[in-house]
C-alpha cells in the first residue's frame, strides 16, 4: 500500500525534536519576531470599545511606527492582536474568511462566541506554537461581548481586558477608573488613557492610539484616535548635491550596446 | 566515603574545604520576600507606602512585618525583596546612625547622604558578586529639599518625582506619572493619600503577593511619620456579573 | 556496591547552579555621541534610563562635567557609569591637589583608559567618550571600549542607537561617501549642533531605548555649557 500523500499545506513539526536537542546542547533556537504591544477592550453602556497602539518592534528597533493592530473579523466583530506579528495577522485573516463562510451557510450574522470558540480551538490545537494573543470584541444578537484569547487557547470573559507588553500599564488605568455603564465619550477617553499609559510607560508600545467602537448594527473604526507623538521637525535638510555619490565608470571594453548604456558619467 | 556524613555546600568552612566541590557558590535567590513599595513627592514632602506581608514563595508567611524603616529624623526607607538581606542592611544603617550620634558634633546625616551610603553598599555588594537581594526607595527632606531615590541589587540608582519597586514599577508608576509628575508642588496631603490609596488598591487587585494591610509613611519638615497598619476599601461588585470564561 | 564509585551527590546541584549564575550587569540603554571641532567639542546624550521594557527614569543624565571642564559621556550599565565618573572625578581632583593645576585632557584620557583596564576581570560595562580641549586649544574627543582601548576621534557614537547614528556621523561629520567634500574639514559649532539634534530626534523614532530628553554639552576654552532639548517620551 502506498503511504498517504503528504499534505501540501499546513504546519510541519519534523524539526521540533532536533531543535530541542540543539537547544539543550546550547545552540539557541531561532525565534520569530515578536511585537511589544498594548491592546485593550472594554464593555460600555451601548457596546464594546477596542483600542491599540501602533508600534511594531523587531528587538530594540521600531519596525513600523503606525501599524494597524485592530483586525477585521466580521461586520460585527473586530479583534486586536499582540504577540508574533505574522501569527496575529494570519490567524485573524483565516477566521474572517471562516466566519464569512459560516454566515453564508447559516444565513445569519455570526456570533462572537462562535468566533471565540473557533479561535481557541485552533490555537489550542497548535499548543502555543502560534503566538497570537487576542482581544476579541463584537456585538451580536445576544448583545455585546468581549474576550481575551491566549496563545495556548485559554479564554477570559471580562468587562475590561488588556494584553501585550503594555497590559499592566493599561490595566492600572482600568482597575482604577473603569465602572459599569460608561458613556461612549467616557469609554473612549478611558481606552485612550489606557493605551497612552502603555505608549508612554512601556517601551514595546508607542506612537498613536487606534480605537474601534462596536454597537448594535454599527462599527466605528477610528484610525489615529489620538496622535500624541508627532515627529520633531528636522533642523536642516539632508538633500545632497547631484553627483555626490561615487560611482565607477566602466573602463573595460564592454560589448555592444550595453557599454553605451552603462556610460552614466555626470 | 560515608554518604550519611556528607557535608552540604553551605556547611563547608573556608575555600580549602569547598575547593573539591568546584567554585564558591552563593545564594542567588530571595527566600522570604516583600513586594512593592510606592513613593512620590507632594507639596509638603514625601509619601511612601508598603504592605505588611513577607511571603515565603507563594505562602503568605509573615503578615505583620514592617517594610518601612525610619532611618533618622528626616529619612524613611522602603524595602522590597529579601527580608533577611533587609535586616542585614537595617543593622548596618543603625550602626551608621549610632556612629553619627556618637560623634556628637551637632551634624545630622541628611537624606542624600543616607541614599549615597546605601547606594555604595549595594554597588559594592554587586561588584563582589554577592548582592543584597533588595530594591530600596529612600525618601526624605534634606535642607528643605525633597529627596526621593531608588537603588537595587545591581547598584542601579535613579531619582524621580514618583518611584515604585517590584510590581509597582509596572502597575503604580503609570498612575503616578500621570497624576504626580510635573505637579508635585500642588498636591496636598489629602490628594496624596488618595493617589497612594489608588495605587495600592490596584496592586492589591493585580499583584498576587500584595496584602490588604499596609502602612503609609510621610516625611515633611516636621519629621518622619509611619502610620499604623490600615486596610483599603475594595469593590468586587462587577465580579457578580461574570459567569464562566466563554459561552 | 562500592559507595566510593558513586558520583558525589553534591556535584550535580553545584554544576546546575553555575549554569544560571547571577549576572552583575544590566543594560540601561541610552545613546551618547561626540563631535570634535577646531576649537570646541560637543557631547550629546539622551537622558532616558531603562531596564528591559520599563523606563526607570526620564531624566537620569549620563554625561558628566568633570572639574577640568572635560565631559564624560557614557552608555551601558548606569551603575557602572556613575561609579566610573566618580572615580575619574576623584582622581582629577587628586591631580589638582598634587600638582596645583588642572589635569590636561590627553592626560585625563589616558587616566580613563588605565581606570577602565584596572577592572579588566570585571569590566565597567560602560562605553565612554571623553571630550575636552587639548594643549593646542583644539577640540579632542576620545572613544573607548569597555576595557580601556582608546582612540582619538572626530565623530563617534556609542549606546543603543549607535548602529543608527554612527553611519550618519561618518557621512555628515567625516564626509564619507561624499565625492567632492573635503574629508579633513571640521564642522562649525552650529553645524555640529544641528547634526547632533537631528541624530537624536531620528534615533528616538527608531530606537526604543533612546528618548525623553537630550542634553548637549559644548566644551571650549571658556568651559563647558549645556543645552537641553525635549525628545519624544514613547
Amino acid at each position: 500500500m502506498a503511504p498517504p500523500a503528504e499534505p501540501s499545506t499546513g504546519f510541519k513539526f519534523d524539526n521540533v525534536k532536533r531543535n530541542q536537542l540543539l537547544g539543550d546542547k546550547g545552540y539557541g533556537q531561532p525565534t520569530a519576531t515578536k511585537t511589544g504591544t498594548t491592546i485593550v477592550g472594554i464593555i460600555y453602556k451601548d457596546g464594546v470599545i477596542l483600542g491599540a497602539d501602533t508600534r511594531a518592534t523587531a528587538g530594540p528597533i521600531v519596525a513600523d511606527k503606525n501599524c494597524e493592530k485592530i483586525h477585521y473579523l466580521a461586520p460585527n466583530m473586530y479583534c486586536c492582536g499582540a504577540g508574533t506579528a505574522a501569527d496575529t495577522e494570519f490567524t485573524t485573516k483565516m477566521f474572517s474568511s471562516q466566519l464569512a463562510l459560516h454566515s453564508l451557510s447559516t444565513g445569519r450574522e455570526a456570533r462572537v462566541v462562535t468566533a471565540m470558540t473557533m479561535l481557541k480551538q485552533f490555537l489550542f490545537k497548535y499548543q502555543g506554537h502560534i503566538g497570537a494573543a487576542l482581544v476579541l470584541g463584537g456585538y451580536d444578537v445576544t448583545g455585546p461581548h468581549l474576550f481575551t484569547i491566549h496563545p495556548h487557547g485559554s479564554t477570559d470573559k471580562l468587562p475590561f481586558v488588556t494584553m501585550g507588553s503594555g497590559s499592566l500599564a493599561a490595566m492600572s488605568v482600568f482597575e482604577s477608573r473603569w465602572h459599569e455603564g460608561l458613556s461612549r465619550e467616557d469609554g473612549l477617553e478611558l481606552v485612550k488613557d489606557a493605551i497612552e499609559a502603555g505608549i508612554f510607560n512601556d517601551l514595546g508600545s508607542g506612537s498613536n492610539v487606534d480605537a474601534c467602537v462596536i454597537t448594535k448594527g454599527n462599527v466605528e473604526y477610528i484610525r489615529g484616535f489620538s496622535r500624541p507623538n508627532e515627529r520633531a521637525v528636522k533642523e536642516q535638510s539632508y538633500r545632497f548635491a547631484q553627483g555626490t555619490t561615487e560611482f565607477i565608470v566602466p573602463t573595460a571594453t564592454a560589448q555592444g550596446e550595453e557599454a553605451a548604456a552603462m556610460d552614466v558619467s555626470a | 566515603m560515608d554518604p550519611v556524613s556528607l557535608e552540604l555546600p553551605h556547611t563547608l568552612r573556608g575555600p580549602q574545604a569547598t575547593a573539591g566541590y568546584g567554585p564558591t557558590t552563593r545564594t542567588t535567590q530571595p527566600i522570604v520576600t516583600g513586594t512593592s513599595v510606592v513613593a512620590f513627592k507632594y507639596k509638603d514632602g514625601i509619601m511612601m507606602a508598603a504592605d505588611c506581608l513577607a511571603s515565603y514563595g507563594s505562602l503568605a508567611r509573615f503578615r505583620n512585618e514592617n517594610r518601612l524603616m525610619k532611618v533618622n529624623e528626616t529619612t524613611v526607607l522602603g524595602v522590597s525583596g529579601d527580608m533577611g538581606d533587609f535586616q542585614h542592611m537595617k543593622h548596618k544603617l543603625e550602626d551608621v546612625m549610632t556612629h553619627e550620634y556618637d560623634m556628637d558634633d551637632g551634624q545630622a546625616l541628611g537624606t542624600k547622604s543616607v541614599y549615597k551610603c546605601l547606594s555604595n553598599i549595594m554597588y559594592g555588594r554587586r561588584t563582589n558578586i554577592n548582592p543584597l537581594w533588595n530594591s530600596f526607595i529612600v525618601g526624605g527632606v534634606d535642607g528643605g529639599e525633597r529627596v526621593l531615590g531608588y537603588v537595587d541589587l545591581y547598584g542601579t540608582t535613579y531619582m524621580a518625582d514618583s518611584l515604585a519597586t517590584g510590581f509597582g514599577k509596572h502597575l503604580a508608576v503609570p498612575i503616578l506619572r500621570r497624576r504626580v509628575e510635573g505637579r508635585a508642588d500642588e498636591i496636598t496631603e489629602e490628594e496624596a493619600v488618595a493617589i497612594m490609596d489608588d495605587c495600592m488598591r490596584v496592586l492589591l487587585y493585580r499583584d498576587c503577593r500584595a496584602f490588604n494591610k499596609l502602612r503609609r509613611a510621610k516625611v515633611t519638615a516636621q519629621g518622619v511619620e509611619i502610620s499604623e497598619p490600615y486596610s483599603l476599601a475594595t469593590n468586587w461588585s462587577y465580579a457578580e456579573s461574570i459567569v464562566g470564561y466563554g459561552v | 556496591m562500592d559507595l566510593a564509585m558513586q558520583a558525589r551527590p553534591m556535584e550535580a546541584p553545584i554544576e546546575a547552579h553555575n549554569h544560571n549564575r547571577w549576572s552583575p550587569y544590566v543594560d540601561n540603554g541610552g545613546t551618547t555621541l561626540a563631535i570634535a571641532g577646531a576649537d570646541y567639542v560637543l557631547v550629546a546624550s539622551d537622558t532616558r534610563q531603562s531596564d528591559g521594557y520599563l523606563i526607570n527614569s526620564r531624566y537620569s543624565p549620563k554625561a558628566f562635567v568633570l572639574s577640568n571642564n572635560a565631559v564624560l559621556g557614557t552608555s551601558g550599565c548606569s551603575a557602572d557609569s556613575k561609579r566610573l565618573y566618580e572615580v575619574l572625578e576623584q582622581r582629577a581632583q587628586l591631580y589638582q591637589h598634587r600638582h596645583d593645576r588642572q589635569i590636561s585632557t590627553p592626560a585625563l584620557a589616558q587616566l580613563l583608559s588605565n581606570t577602565m583596564y584596572s577592572r579588566r576581570m570585571l569590566p565597567y560595562y560602560v562605553f565612554p567618550v571623553l571630550a575636552g580641549i587639548d594643549a593646542k586649544g583644539a577640540g579632542a574627543a576620545y572613544s573607548y571600549d569597555a576595557v580601556g582601548n582608546m582612540q582619538r576621534v572626530t565623530g563617534v557614537c556609542f549606546g543603543s542607537a549607535s548602529a543608527l547614528i554612527q553611519p550618519f556621523l561618518d557621512n555628515q561629520v567625516r564626509f564619507k561617501n561624499q565625492r567632492d567634500a573635503d574629508p579633513n574639514r571640521l564642522l562649525t559649532r552650529e553645524e555640529a549642533f544641528k547634526i547632533a539634534v537631528d541624530a537624536f530626534t531620528s534615533a528616538t523614532e527608531r530606537d526604543i531605548y533612546t528618548g525623553d530628553y537630550l542634553e548637549i554639552f559644548i566644551v571650549d576654552a571658556a568651559g563647558a555649557h549645556k543645552e537641553m532639548r525635549e525628545l519624544k517620551h514613547d
